[in-house]
């Protein structure tokens, strides 16, 4: 029987009508029902941002921490208990720009969880400034002449780190972003679904239509172990394609390279303090 | 200043950087302590790793050393310009136990005592500069009286791991040093006091800051440990590495601070005990960190290694001067705990209370130590780790269960996910008891006043400070952390003055008896390693009293003896005449 994560009473949502979250929420529920993950070992973690929100609206347990940290939080929650099933979900700002470097060295460090990355172009939260990937060009409040900078590209950055497991899905495209998000969940070490959405309140440009137009699936002939062809398809950006670009099974993950692991698989919570070791240690101080 | 015969032999060796100092201090400790001395050490070095001048300054004695003097009676140069950072302390009862082809002209023309021993040449003999500190390592033991069997035995111990070429002409140095201290001590008899020696030292330990604050950290459960390195702080992030495997601790060298206290913090949400370390500089970094512990009420041991800022400051040297940053560092309100050891007992039995104390209470707590603190090393008959086991305050979540329960203490029962029916909501936004984000004006005011209820706990469990003396008493000194040690040792030199001595290894919450106990002293001074006198406006803001004297010292260096002893004469003076 797979768990229900609906609550039992009426919850306010506090995202605008319309906005993609919407979906990524469903895609998200229905991904854990059919994985039949228990809500009892579940944790969701997020950072600040309408995205970070969206743990509030299942009904599991979650780590709801700091702008830009979710990732270190959520890597040390799979050191502390390895049988949790660990998702880190936050939005584009919160996880690309606040918490970039967090971003680069977890990948590098590869824990068994799932970053879920709103990507929307703009921060919602803030009323509408540039996020990391805002496309050149895009006018904001803040960037009164349009924004100057470089995009963000996670996916080139992730395949160039070798990252365990690259991927993006469109929200509105509720079905093949389950597909993903199942495989993401599924896979061992570090997966990255970064999830094309609307803003429909701060971004007038990339709309539902514009991400119809300028979005397509990787072709069926992809082999995502291919990482050079991977990186080169993630470069693309008309159309910016979609699915799985690369996973790599060679490093382990995380929390299995750990020397407290090494003699005792039982998560740290069950463990006593070993005094006589102590005892025992303090004898080498003696010479 | 103290007359007579000393009863303690203070050597200084200098040299720069890469020249072996370190290999020498621990090997020097292991063979006096072997030969039934005393012994206490502190390095001071340059922040480089290659060339610029290095110290260690050891002392010997019958009975327990444990902080810094500025007397040296006997120094080593190993360079040329070995003495000139020193030549304020060099006096000419002190012996200049070196080389003449390096030590300047000028020492022996201003009267001071050199004695030349071909240090170099005998080094280049040994096998080349690299064997310098084994060479010095033996004219020292021979002239101190200490069997080569002795030297040789602590050699295999500590050198047992290095290739089996370069132990054999490390032997080969050491025995060749010997011979020429051996010759020395009987070339100049009376040169230096004869130290008793005592039989009980074998099972005594040498531990530094970091040993105690680490087997403290293990008494107290710690299994995690996320960490940015960063001096002093890092011995420490070594000492849990190196245990990783035996004591099943999650060590973690995270990208940066930031990173480094919220791994602490999913940790410890978790089920984990987990510790984080670093100095001043990486403490800024973590304090939004500190703060969302505050908000979801998560235990945390933060450990700070203090050395002077600001910023970058003097990276490898000591202060205390981050008492405040560590008090008042935050956004919003929430309660925490300071701890500062120091002795190393202290350091110990802190480090455990640490743990259980941010598990009781669900909040941060810190750890202050410096520089002075974590490297000096301290010989001690035992370190007391406490047998019973550590308490877990974790419950089995049902199904009903609410991170935030509402109670009269502040404290509600901590569920980790995985451990039970129910779900464990933690959130940085105002929550209600559920954890759930609210804007709800009544429910923040019941967690503001839910959370800071726990103060009153946390003051009441307040570790009262150390009495050295009595009270009511003429004089009081109050000092904090590590001053411990120096002002203990300039007390027993006074001798007859009615002075007292009040240690606190708890900063905050501060115990309720300070104004009670300040009040019955009719002169009041502090001493503390900063330059503003931190911890006495924390005293006057909570009991409204101040002193009548001050000793900041805020150079990079510890407190030595002499100058306290010094400072405190004049304390005492300066109070007759008022």
């Amino acid at each position: 029987m797979p768990e229900d994560f609906d609550f039992d009473h009426a919850i306010d949502i506090a995202w605008c009508p319309g906005c993609g979250n919407f979906n990524i929420l469903k895609a998200l529920k229905n991904t854990l029902a059919e994985l039949g993950v228990s809500r009892r070992t579940l944790v969701f973690v997020s950072g600040i941002g309408q995205a970070a929100k969206t743990p509030q609206y299942i009904r599991t347990s979650y780590f709801n921490g700091l702008h830009g940290r979710s990732l270190p939080a959520a890597t040390a929650i799979k050191a502390a208990n390895p049988s949790l099933t660990v998702i880190a979900e936050s939005g584009d700002g919160c996880t690309y720009g606040e918490g970039g470097n967090h971003f680069i060295h977890t990948i590098r460090r590869n824990p068994d969880i799932t970053n879920i990355v709103h990507n929307n172009m703009v921060y919602g939260l803030t009323k509408g400034q540039a996020s990391p990937t805002s496309r050149r060009g895009f006018l904001t409040p803040v960037q009164i002449t349009g924004v100057q900078l470089e995009p963000f590209n996670p996916l080139a950055l992730a395949i160039a780190l070798n990252a365990s497991f690259v991927a993006r899905a469109y929200s509105n495209d509720v079905e093949k972003t389950q597909e993903i998000l199942a495989r993401a969940i599924r896979h061992k070490g570090y997966a990255l679904v970064d999830i094309f959405q609307p803003c429909v309140s701060f971004n007038r440009v990339n709309t539902h239509q514009w991400y119809k137009n300028h979005t397509a699936y990787l072709d069926q002939t992809h082999d995502p172990a291919d990482r050079e062809a991977a990186f080169k398809l993630s470069l693309m950006t008309d159309p910016f394609l979609l699915g799985i670009f690369s996973i790599n099974r060679e490093n382990p993950p995380f929390e299995e390279t750990l020397a407290a692991y090494k003699d005792d698989k039982r998560p740290l919570f069950q463990r006593n303090v070993n005094m006589d070791a102590i005892a025992n240690l303090l004898k080498s101080f003696t010479a | 200043m103290q007359t007579g015969q000393p009863t303690d032999i203070s050597i200084l060796l200098s040299g720069e950087a890469g020249q072996g100092l370190q290999t020498l201090e621990r090997l020097m400790l292991g063979v006096f302590k072997r030969s039934g001395w005393y012994v206490h050490s502190y390095s001071e070095f340059m922040s480089r790793i290659r060339g610029g001048n290095n110290s260690t300054a050891l002392r010997i004695a019958s009975s327990p050393v444990d902080a810094c003097r500025e007397r040296i009676d006997i120094c080593v140069p190993f360079s040329a310009s070995a003495l000139d950072r020193f030549v304020k302390r060099i006096t000419p009862q002190t012996l200049i136990l070196g080389d003449s082809e390096i030590i300047p002209g000028r020492y022996q023309e201003q009267g001071l005592a050199v004695v030349n021993v071909p240090l170099i040449q005998m080094a280049k003999d040994a096998g080349g500069a690299i064997t310098l500190n084994m060479i010095v390592l033996g004219v020292l033991s021979g002239f101190l009286g200490v069997d080569l069997e002795l030297v040789m035995t602590q050699m295999g111990l500590s050198l047992s791991g290095t290739d089996t070429e370069r132990q054999a002409r490390n032997i080969a140095a050491a025995t060749k040093g010997h011979a020429a201290g051996v010759v020395l001590r009987e070339q100049k008899p009376g040169a230096l006091p004869a130290l008793a020696h005592s039989e009980t030292l074998s099972r005594a330990l040498l531990v530094n800051g970091i040993d105690a604050v680490g087997l403290g950290g293990l008494a107290g459960g710690c299994n995690f440990v996320s960490s940015y390195p960063m001096s002093p702080s890092t011995g420490l992030l070594v000492f849990f590495a190196r245990q990783a495997q035996a004591f099943g601790v999650v060590v973690e060298q995270a990208e940066d601070e930031i990173s480094a206290v919220n791994m602490a913090l999913g940790a410890w949400y978790a089920g984990g005990r987990a510790l984080v370390t670093t100095s001043g500089g990486g403490f800024a970094l973590m304090v939004e960190g500190l703060s969302l512990a505050g908000a979801i009420e998560s235990p945390l041991v933060i450990h700070i290694g203090q050395r002077p800022g600001p910023a970058t400051g003097l990276p490898t040297r000591t202060e205390q001067a981050d008492l405040e940053h560590a008090l008042y560092s935050g956004h919003g309100e929430f309660p925490r705990a300071i701890l500062a050891p120091g002795t190393m007992q202290e350091g110990c039995t802190l480090a455990r209370h640490a743990f259980e104390l941010a598990d009781t209470y669900q909040i941060p707590v810190i750890m202050l130590t410096d520089q002075g603190y974590l490297e000096s090393n301290h010989l001690v008959q035992g370190l007391e780790i406490g047998a019973a086991p550590v308490v877990n305050h974790l419950i089995e979540t049902d199904a009903g269960y609410r991170r935030y329960a509402l109670t009269d203490d502040g404290v509600s029962p901590r569920g980790i996910p995985g451990y039970g029916a129910g779900i464990v909501c933690a959130d940085s936004d105002e929550h209600d008891e559920g954890g759930y984000i609210t804007e709800d004006m009544d429910v923040r005011r019941a967690m503001v006043e839910k959370r800071l209820r726990k103060l009153r706990g946390l003051a009441n469990a307040a570790i009262p400070p150390t009495l050295v003396g009595k009270l009511p008493c003429t004089y009081l000194i109050v000092g904090w952390g590590s001053t411990f040690h120096v002002v203990k040792e300039a007390l027993e030199a006074l001798g007859n003055i009615d002075i007292t001595f009040l240690h606190y290894a708890q900063i905050y919450p501060l115990h309720a008896q300070t104004a009670g106990m300040l009040l019955q002293a009719r002169k009041r001074m502090i001493i503390e390693g900063n330059a503003t006198g931190q911890f006495k406006r924390l005293i006057k803001m909570h009991t409204g009293l101040d002193f009548d004297a001050q000793f900041l010292k805020f150079d990079g260096m510890p407190f030595m003896l002499e100058e306290v002893i010094a400072r405190l004469e004049d304390f005492v003076k300066e109070s007759a005449h008022a």
